[in-house]
């Protein structure tokens, strides 16, 4: 423990009442108000699931009518939400903001006045995305907004404030991502190299480099749909030279990197709470990294994969399934590694380990079904079908939302200064990992009989798959209230917690400081000890 | 699991379709179904034989590192192993899962590539070709050898509910048909499960694909491309008949769609993709 971390307190100047959070320019008020804004999100996009899986339950018109346009609705603010509400503001902005200034030892983040627009630009984000569904006949567009369906398709106002929203979620993330490049490679405490960097710092870097590279070209993208719904330019429209086809290539060079965007920070934060639950440090360091360079690289040159059935030239689709496949090497890097970690160890079964753990495997099942869909020929049968919705939904549902548990978890003691009721959390993990596999995995088979995804209603005889989803979906939503109940205990009855709860196994600098982590991190500039990555 | 289905009932069919007991097989989902419908034709033979090689595939890849998480969370957690290693590299364990990886996907490589252009390739034996056009909410067929079109509408009363429609596409056994899928309002998607493919139909572009179905009986699909309000209601239904049945159908059909609907898109310029 470093004795730098005392005397904090009567220098730290704290701005009080509602300036601490509106002015904020603190990483950590910043990190906090983001994870607050991606529970609420996370609440909104889960009730929409739940509403759909209730429509879904059974063949025939049920609590949405049956109606495709409200479905659909629902589904593009579901998607929309689960992905710049949820994931991206809890990892980026809540638990980038929060841990990585102090896991490099810097005071704050580069530019902490850019660090409250990037945040409060999500706000009049949120209100025209929420708005949209009650506005027309809502944006009925799937997350993808596809032209024209996105175009000629939807005349209401709806599709503009999804457009709009996404402008303003875009410009808060390419200014975070700058934040924490900027902050990463100009910061870092002396001794701590780019080599010595905890994983979450690289999963962080990376997902901002991705960031920082593909979100304007889906700015570009979504400003051509402006273009083509209000003032008559035909950039997707084929009556008048445009081409519908376009659209998908600029969405999905986005839309590919994206889904690694979600993926990384949940690589980063089990690469931290696998090594200290293990008492040992990571496997392949270096490779760790290097892995999720690839990943990030790669990322950008596998965009069609998404639309093999979208009627590209033979050989382009031929070189999509290549690359697309060469990224199941670094990922299966990845897996190995953690499990290598483990090996060896001495494994505790704490919280966060068993979301980390429930992540490798689940992940890998979500892997395997996408080195399937990786393959054209068969992806002509599967495209979007519900083996696609199970896939992706075990890659970021379990996945991603794994991830965050786990860094909830890890990390709340250090965040709040309680700690959480370990009872209580692993019932939560156990309720959440039945619930979705519950879900997602008939999903598989829905699939595979032809189930088209995107639809209210569908044939009688998948109907009972169809409700073995909805149930499962249900125990998902008794896990979210019972983490609603283990939140609220934490707060307010958790056990003060340590500075260090975790033990010797838990070795970067965040667990050096008091917990809850004081105001302003380090008064001097603290000392890298030997080793965050085991070298 | 390939399981026919005998149950089909001719009762409630359009009246267009002359097939009598002959047709007796359908292809559509089964309740508590787990794997491909029925393959019917030369592509989704292909397709059901690559998922035979990628399912155990991926089934033991999940296993095996199933196996894994449970020999490591026994055999070293906390009480079994208190004093945990150091060991932070090992060349050899990493190359080799780098290579192992590398050779699997090499083995699922080979057969997709084949399989892909399979796929692509319009044998030269066209006998048949016609043209699908997605509107906003149903399909249109031009038989432009025949001459004819008619439009498929849901309908609304017949069963399997969502699948059947009021004129079914006709095609004869055992021949190669050409399919050109367009568009002429949003991107719309015809597929049918049992014919092992889907494509797109995209307004100003004219996609090129082909069945040639084996099996007579009655194939059905869903559009799979989100196209808007009723998207889940416009179906796509194929009987498949011999070529004998096939040739009467469109001496019928030519009385009966003599005044069909224009089916020209819109877009003059049609683009042909591929
Ligand atoms: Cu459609």
């Amino acid at each position: 423990m470093n004795a730098q971390s005392h005397a904090h307190g009567a220098h730290d100047h704290t701005p009080s009442g509602w300036r601490r959070y509106v002015y904020s320019t603190n990483h950590k008020d910043i990190g906090t108000m983001y994870i607050v804004f991606g529970l609420i999100g996370g609440l909104a996009g889960g009730i929409l699931s739940m509403l759909m899986r209730i429509e879904l339950a059974e063949p025939g018109p049920g609590i949405l009518g049956g109606d495709d346009q409200i479905f659909n609705v629902f589904v593009s603010a579901h998607g929309l939400i689960m992905v710049f509400f949820l994931v991206m503001p809890t990892f980026i902005g809540g638990f980038g903001n929060w841990m990585i200034p102090m896991m490099i030892g810097a005071p704050d983040m580069a530019f902490p006045r850019m660090n409250n627009i990037s945040f409060w630009l999500l706000i009049p984000s949120a209100i025209l995305l929420y708005a949209s569904p009650f506005v027309g006949d809502g944006p009925g567009t799937g997350w993808t907004v596809y032209a024209p369906l996105s175009t000629s398709g939807h005349p209401g106002p709806a599709v503009d404030m999804v457009i709009f929203a996404l402008h303003l979620a875009g410009a808060s993330s390419i200014l975070g991502a700058i934040n924490f490049i900027t902050t990463i490679f100009n910061m870092r405490a002396p001794g701590m190299t780019l080599h010595k960097m905890p994983l979450f710092v690289w999963a962080l870097l990376i997902t901002a480099f991705l960031l920082l590279l593909s979100l304007p070209v889906l700015a570009g993208a979504i400003t051509m749909l402006l273009t083509d719904r209000n003032f008559g330019t035909a950039f997707f429209d084929a009556a008048k030279g445009g081409d519908p086809v376009l659209y998908q290539h600029l969405f999905w060079f986005f839309g590919h990197p994206e889904v690694y965007i979600l993926i990384l920070p949940a690589f980063g934060v089990i690469s931290m709470v696998i090594p200290t639950f293990c008492h040992k440090p990571i496997f392949g360091y270096l490779g760790m990294v290097y892995a999720m360079i690839a990943i990030g690289v790669i990322g950008f040159v596998v965009w069609a994969h998404h639309m093999y059935t979208a009627g590209m030239p033979i050989n382009a689709r031929a070189y999509f399934v290549a690359a697309t496949m060469v990224i199941a090497v670094p990922t299966g890097i990845k897996i190995f590694s953690w499990i290598a970690t483990m090996w060896g160890g001495s494994i505790e079964f704490k919280v966060p380990m068993l979301w980390s753990i429930g992540l490798i495997f689940l992940f890998t099942v979500g892997g395997v079904t996408g080195v399937v869909l990786a393959n054209a020929g068969i992806d002509y049968a599967l495209h979007d079908t519900y083996y696609v919705v199970a896939h992706f939904h075990y890659v970021l549902s379990m996945g991603a939302l794994f991830g965050i548990f786990a860094g909830f978890y890890y990390w709340i003691g250090k965040m709040c200064g309680r700690q959480y009721n370990e009872a209580f959390g692993q019932i939560h993990f156990w309720l959440t990992f039945i619930g979705v596999n519950i879900t997602f995995f008939p999903q598989h088979f829905l699939g595979v009989a032809g189930m088209p995804r995107r639809i209210a209603d569908y044939p009688d005889a998948l109907a009972g798959w169809n409700l073995v989803s909805s149930l499962g979906s249900y125990l998902s939503g008794v896990a979210a209230l019972w983490f609603l109940f283990v939140l609220w205990h934490t707060m307010t009855r958790g056990e003060k917690c340590a500075d260090n709860p975790w033990g010797e196994g838990a070795n970067s600098l965040e667990w050096t400081v008091p917990s809850p982590a004081p105001f302003h991190t380090f008064e001097h500039v603290p000392t890298i000890r030997s080793s965050a990555g085991g070298h | 699991m390939r399981i026919g289905r005998s149950v089909f009932s001719i009762i409630g069919a359009p009246a267009l379709v002359m097939t009598a007991a002959g047709t007796a097989f359908a292809a559509q989902p089964l309740p508590w179904q787990t794997g491909f419908q029925p393959a019917v034709t030369p592509i989704a033979e292909r397709v059901a034989a690559f998922n035979d090689l990628l399912v155990p595939l991926i089934v033991a890849v999940t296993i095996f590192v199933m196996i894994l998480l449970g020999y490591v969370m026994v055999k070293f957690r906390r009480s079994a192993n208190p004093n945990p290693s150091k060991t932070t590299h090992n060349a050899l364990l990493e190359v080799v899962w780098t290579v192992i990886p590398i050779i699997i996907l090499i083995v699922i490589a080979i057969p997709s590539f084949r399989l892909l252009y399979f796929i692509d390739k319009v044998p030269d034996d066209v006998g048949l070709t016609v043209k699908v056009v997605g509107h906003q909410w149903y399909w249109t067929y031009e038989y432009q050898d025949h001459k004819f079109s008619f439009d498929a509408n849901l309908d609304e009363k017949a069963k399997p509910r969502l699948l059947e429609t009021d004129n079914r596409v006709v095609l004869p056994v055992n021949t190669t048909v050409r399919l050109l899928l367009t568009a002429d309002d949003v991107i719309h998607a015809w597929t049918v499960p049992a014919f092992g493919m889907k494509f797109d139909t995209v307004p100003g572009r004219l996609v090129e694909t082909w069945v040639n179905v084996k099996k007579e009986g009655v194939y059905y699909g869903q559009c799979s491309e989100l196209c808007g309000a009723r998207h889940s209601k416009m179906p796509i239904a194929v009987e498949v008949v011999s070529k004998e049945k096939f040739t009467a159908w469109v001496a019928d059909a030519k009385k009966k769609f003599a005044t069909g609907p224009d089916t020209t898109p819109a877009i003059a310029t049609a683009a042909v993709s591929e």
